[in-house]
């Protein structure tokens, strides 16, 4: 157990290393003079050959590249990951900022889609091949592939500006989370319904729930307690993938109600060239990412007693 | 005559075989079944009717996409303008019409990025060496553990605003699942008794890695593919929305939601259509791979990858 634990925190550092490398590489090496073009914006007048050099030695770019990621990396480890370059804020503490309104809007999104699709995705198992089976499958269809976005304008037209009951935009109370937690909440139980019918399905056949029914155990507590408890084993695994997707997610829903968050951070310090930023959100949100399949993988281990314990598991599924 | 000669002789009779003996496969593979799949009927209808929308639309216009007329802004629909006018009274119908264009176009291009270099990346994988074999799966682990649309949208930022480089930047972060899917199916029949004598004759390696091997992952890439167009359709509309994508006064869908929010309780229509028109092709997709999953991959286990961008 302590080696496959080893295993994991060690493939775990070589992806965070990969992505940390890809991230700033890529930021690096745009195209074009990041010093010239930030001055140029800020003073609305090409930047004298004093101040370019000035801006360059202080954010460091004279060193290659490789010096360069390497003191980076050396700093991020330490929670130090620069500072931006128009706020003069580190971007460590801009991230502490940001990062609680994330995480309380992907949990609530987390929550709003669990609490819609595990019945729905019982109920369509329960009656399947029925109208309700069919209305439940058509209905993930579409929250599977509306825009999460275009969701959001429409749910603050109808309950924001024709109903009146929530607020349009920003972030704080309760009632702000309500609608943004919908949106974003809404592609996720699409996926989890349908995983929770076909699981359902998949477990209603098997021997246990046939012995569980012949010997007079209620349909009720067949489905709800034999049945239901070994079909959200899968659950938990999605929920865990989906997080990452959660993240995606909240890039644009934050957009759309004007939160402050890590999305809106990012996507503003994209249109700013502010590359500290960039780097610090993109490496906080691999690292979100990366540690929750992790932990899925932990859970699923524990959940379910079938799994061997191993590291890595068998990759040629 | 060996297949090099030929080719070099006479290209397009090559290319023509080539194209006759896919279309055999396709026949072959799908006979009467996929006719008689309700999703791929309704996902395909849908698709076609996208694809006659998106080539013949434009051309039946009066209006112009991008042409500002200030005197008509804002108008609901009517007969004249069936979809209504946007902000600066260029006709909703007309942009959407030549929006189909540039969504399908962008998310058959990112998705031909996509599945060449994945499955190129999978092919190698499975009959490279070990070594060759674990480094590109790292790759690929490193790919799926991660979040596509964050870093799509970082290299498009940074590329700077533009279709090509929604493409660049959706292919750059989607083709590990194709990588994945195809080296498992190659290491499934790797070593299966048709490829081992192909070896024993003599056969050469391109060669097997062409008859054998690829038509055996054409199905599961397929199916993958199409459910992709859907998942690209979604995230180049998002990238565009944000303002990383099309820029103005292209019509495309996603910008033209990004236009439209301002007018919310004045226009509604303004997002609806484009929002409608988004959904629309995203259910096509999805119901004409769910279709051809049931036909070509009967037994494939969950869709975890779907949703991945």
């Amino acid at each position: 157990m302590i080696r496959a634990l080893l295993a994991r925190l060690g493939s775990l550092a070589a992806v965070m290393a990969t992505v940390s490398f890809v991230t700033f590489g890529f930021v690096s090496l745009t195209p074009g003079d990041p010093a010239h073009t930030i001055l140029r914006e800020q003073r609305q007048s090409p930047p004298s050959e004093r101040e370019v050099a000035a801006f360059r030695a202080e954010h460091g770019f004279d060193e290659p590249f490789v010096v360069r990621y390497f003191s980076w990396l050396g700093d991020a480890v330490r929670g130090d990951l620069g500072t931006s370059y128009y706020q003069s804020e580190p971007v460590t503490s801009l991230l502490v900022e940001h990062l609680p309104n994330t995480l309380e809007l992907a949990l609530a999104a987390t929550a709003v889609a669990l609490v819609v699709a595990v019945p729905l995705g019982v109920v369509s198992a329960v009656h399947h091949e029925t109208w309700i089976d069919r209305t439940g499958q058509i209905a993930a269809l579409v929250g599977v592939s509306m825009p999460n976005f275009w969701l959001g304008y429409l749910l603050i037209l109808v309950c924001s500006l024709r109903l009146g009951v929530t607020p349009v935009s920003g972030a704080g109370t309760l009632s702000h989370l309500v609608l943004p937690a919908i949106t974003l909440g809404t592609g996720m139980a699409a996926v989890i319904t349908r995983l929770v019918r076909t699981s359902m399905l998949e477990v209603l056949e098997a021997e246990y729930v046939t012995a569980a029914r012949s010997k007079g155990v209620r349909e009720r507590l067949v489905v709800y307690k034999h049945a239901l408890r070994n079909a959200l084993v899968p659950v938990v695994t999605i929920v865990g993938l989906q997080f990452g997707f959660v993240l995606n997610g909240a890039v644009v829903v934050e957009v759309v109600f004007q939160r402050p968050g890590l999305g809106t951070l990012l996507v503003d310090a994209i249109f700013a060239r502010d590359y500290p930023i960039v780097q610090g959100v993109v490496l906080v949100t691999a690292f979100a990412f990366v540690v929750t399949n992790q932990l899925v993988d932990l859970a699923y281990v524990a959940l379910d007693p079938r799994i061997e314990r191993g590291g890595g598991g068998d990759d040629r599924r | 005559m060996s297949d090099r000669e030929t080719w070099r002789r006479r290209p397009t009779r090559r290319l023509r075989a080539l194209l006759e003996r896919g279309r055999r496969l396709v026949r072959r593979r799908f006979g009467r079944r996929y006719r008689s799949n309700g999703n791929i009927r309704l996902g395909g209808a849908i698709v076609c009717l996208l694809a006659i929308v998106a080539v013949v639309g434009p051309m039946l216009s009066p209006y112009d996409p991008t042409a500002q007329a200030l005197e008509r802004r804002l108008a609901g629909p009517s007969l004249a303008h069936p979809l209504g006018t946007d902000a600066l009274g260029r006709d909703v119908a007309t942009r959407l019409v030549y929006g189909a264009r540039i969504s399908l176009a962008l998310a058959v291009g990112a998705t031909l990025v996509r599945l060449v270099v994945g499955t190129a990346i999978g092919l190698l994988a499975a009959t490279g060496s070990r070594l060759v074999d674990a480094a590109l799966m790292r790759l690929v682990d490193v790919q799926l553990a991660f979040p596509g649309l964050v870093l799509a949208l970082v290299i498009a930022g940074t590329l700077g605003p533009s279709v090509r480089n929604v493409v660049i930047a959706l292919s750059a972060v989607g083709w590990a699942s194709y990588a994945r899917v195809v080296r498992s199916s190659v290491l499934a029949v790797k070593d299966r008794p048709f490829v081992e004598s192909a070896r024993l004759c003599g056969t050469p390696r391109r060669r097997i890695v062409t008859r054998h091997l690829l038509p055996n992952v054409a199905s599961p890439v397929l199916v993958l593919a199409t459910l992709n167009l859907g998942t690209v359709v979604l995230a180049a509309a998002g990238l565009s929305f944000l303002g990383l994508g099309a820029q103005p006064p292209t019509a495309e869908w996603g910008t033209m939601i990004a236009d439209g929010r301002n007018y919310l309780r004045s226009a509604p229509w303004l997002i609806t259509a484009p929002g409608v028109a988004i959904a629309v092709t995203v259910i096509g997709f999805n119901v004409l791979g769910d279709g051809l999953r049931d036909v070509l991959d009967p037994d494939h286990v969950d869709d975890a990858d779907r949703r991945r961008t």
